[in-house]
């Protein structure tokens, strides 16, 4: 029997390492390439008119998309750091917050088409709303909660113990501490958690297909939190599918303005929590 | 001396604040009653057997038919594919960005996967409609330029930053002491990853692949705007160059002009119901593995 020679030991790692090279590249490179191709075939379509015309431009789409992401936070802000104060604050390791932690990863891991369905059921049509504004944002608030909850426990829990012990020590109750000594010294992170959660809201279309947005030439801006209003992914899609006689070039610079406005939201946050933690050593 | 008004205070704000915490459970068994309200409807003019060994999903035909297998299968094709293509790559790149990579190479790669992760699953769509489709079809003479692979390879790179990050911290929670010992008996770098700190992370790879998973199952743009949206039962490995239609396309795309309340109203929100209960089963079983794996290492 002639069997193969057997590799040593070195040369096997170096093979094995030389693949790993190769496997993190093509993680990573095929779709810095797509996206480097879209941002040269976009951003010659993008100008000043394609950004602020309300006919032909996306005016109407950024102010939707606006208005949405700040309903959704204002609607989740509340429920979200309330339900991380008491996790980190007033909870103790028990079968119950156990229960909670998996209920958080569950929420984060619906679909997001079914919290459409899920938001059509609920607000559109039990409570009434119709398709509009409110209806979708409400839908999103739902579906940022995990995010809203995971990043302002984080930013709690990040808060020194000992600041609590000396607020206790002066005779301040639970809430008092909570809400002059922890929560003002987690606001930081809290924020930057909520501007995580825009970021997810902005760039969402499944959830908002059928619970609000709707494209409208006679009615271009919502008047009121119960119309329909237009948002940028949503007008992305409709525009690359659906929509004839859009221009491949506006079409290109739609999709730029929506990576740049998500990747920036993100981009901001990180940068926002670099500078804290650097400005804060406990 | 606290006042009443203080303590009743007190008591006010810790029950708001009890109330939020269980809020999480509120929501999920929120979700689940409605999804069931609106799906048990169908069970009038189809039965389960029906629905789920019907082979063909006509919706607006005279009678209407609610097969959901082609829709199945399309989402298993698809979703298959994804994790054909994401398992090994975001594995291996886990991999490598703990053990292997210099720190300049991990300061990029780090950043890179995260912000991958934030890109809207629309603009995947849109790049595989317009660029990523044409070409392949081009490149290799296919028969159309949108194809269940196609959604494959769009979903396998959209679930790579789950993969990858969720098992990049099960491989680094693994004890430096099982390296360093491995290493003292003359074992190589390469021969202490496969052997010692891979199987040591397993269980915080099976989570990381389940959550590939739910992730993948659960997409819906990409999908809708890829993978040709004919529901059609695919057939061997051709399937994958063949149009499919998955779940969650069907619903994103035909939800929007169906009648309340009709049976295809109640169609859509079984197969909701359904896409519910897979990807609460895969969450919740990646759920135990990470707290195993994390249980593990303390």
């Amino acid at each position: 029997m002639t069997a193969l020679p057997q590799l040593s030991r070195k040369t096997s790692q170096a093979i094995a390492f030389a693949i790993l090279w190769i496997v993190a590249a093509a993680v990573i490179l095929p779709v810095v390439a797509i996206l480097a191709v879209m941002l040269l075939k976009g951003g010659r379509a993008i100008d000043w008119h394609m950004l602020t015309s309300i006919d032909e431009g996306l005016l109407p789409a950024i102010a939707g998309t606006t208005l949405l992401v700040v309903l959704t936070a204002a609607i989740s802000a509340p429920v979200g750091v309330a339900a991380a104060i008491y996790l980190s604050e007033y909870a103790r390791a028990s079968t119950s917050v156990r229960l909670i932690r998996l209920a958080i990863v569950n929420l984060a891991g619906v679909p997001s088409v079914v919290y459409g369905l899920f938001g059509f059921a609920l607000f559109v049509t039990l409570l009434q709303f119709g398709r509009c504004l409110l209806a979708a944002a409400c839908t999103l608030a739902f579906l940022v909660l995990p995010l809203v909850i995971t990043a302002s426990e984080e930013a709690l829990r990040q808060v020194p113990q000992r600041l609590r012990e000396a607020s206790f020590g002066l005779g301040a109750t639970r809430w008092q501490t909570v809400r002059r000594v922890v929560l003002p010294n987690a606001l930081p992170g809290i924020i930057t958690g909520m501007i995580l959660s825009i970021g997810r809201a902005a760039g969402e279309t499944a959830p908002i297909l059928f619970t609000g947005a709707f494209i409208s030439l006679s009615k271009p801006f919502p008047n009121s939190p119960l119309d329909p209003f237009i948002a940028l992914p949503y007008k992305l899609f409709v525009d690359a599918t659906e929509m004839p006689g859009i221009s491949e070039a506006t079409k290109w610079g739609e999709a730029v303005v929506l990576v740049l406005l998500v990747v920036g939201l993100n981009l901001a946050a990180v940068l926002f929590r670099a500078r804290l933690r650097r400005a804060r050593r406990w | 001396m606290r006042s009443k008004v203080q303590r009743g205070w007190e008591w006010f704000v810790s029950t708001a604040i009890r109330v939020s915490g269980a809020m999480a459970i509120v929501f999920v068994i929120l979700i689940f009653i409605f999804l069931l309200r609106d799906a048990i409807p169908v069970l009038r003019t189809s039965s389960v057997r029906d629905l789920l060994t019907g082979e063909f999903w006509r919706p607006t035909s005279e009678p209407p038919q609610f097969g959901l297998l082609p829709l199945l299968l399309g989402s298993l094709y698809v979703t298959v594919g994804a994790l054909v293509i994401s398992v090994p790559l975001g594995i291996g790149a886990a991999a490598f960005i703990s053990e292997v990579a210099p720190a300049w190479v991990q300061e990029i790669l780090k950043p890179a996967v995260e912000m991958l992760a934030t890109i809207p699953s629309v603009v995947f769509g849109f790049l595989g409609l317009l660029l990523v489709g044409p070409w392949l079809a081009e490149r290799f003479n296919l028969p159309l330029p949108l194809f269940a692979g196609l959604g494959s390879l769009m979903l396998g790179f959209m679930a790579m930053p789950t993969i990858v990050s969720v098992s990049e911290d099960a491989i680094r929670s693994v004890p430096v002491a099982l390296r360093e010992n491995s290493l003292a008996l003359g074992a190589t770098r390469w021969q202490t990853i496969r052997r010692i700190v891979i199987p040591s992370a397993r269980s915080g790879i099976i989570a990381a692949v389940l959550l590939g998973l739910g992730r993948a199952i659960g997409e819906t743009m990409t999908v809708l705007m890829v993978t040709g949206n004919s529901a059609v039962i695919p057939q061997g490995l051709e399937g994958f160059l063949r149009p499919v239609r998955t779940l969650t396309a069907t619903i994103a795309g035909e939800m929007g002009e169906t009648a309340y309340a009709t049976p295809h109203y109640h169609a859509l929100f079984m197969i909701g119901l359904i896409l519910f209960v897979i990807t609460f089963i895969t969450n919740t079983i990646a759920d135990i593995a990470v707290r195993r794996s994390g249980g593990l290492t303390q």
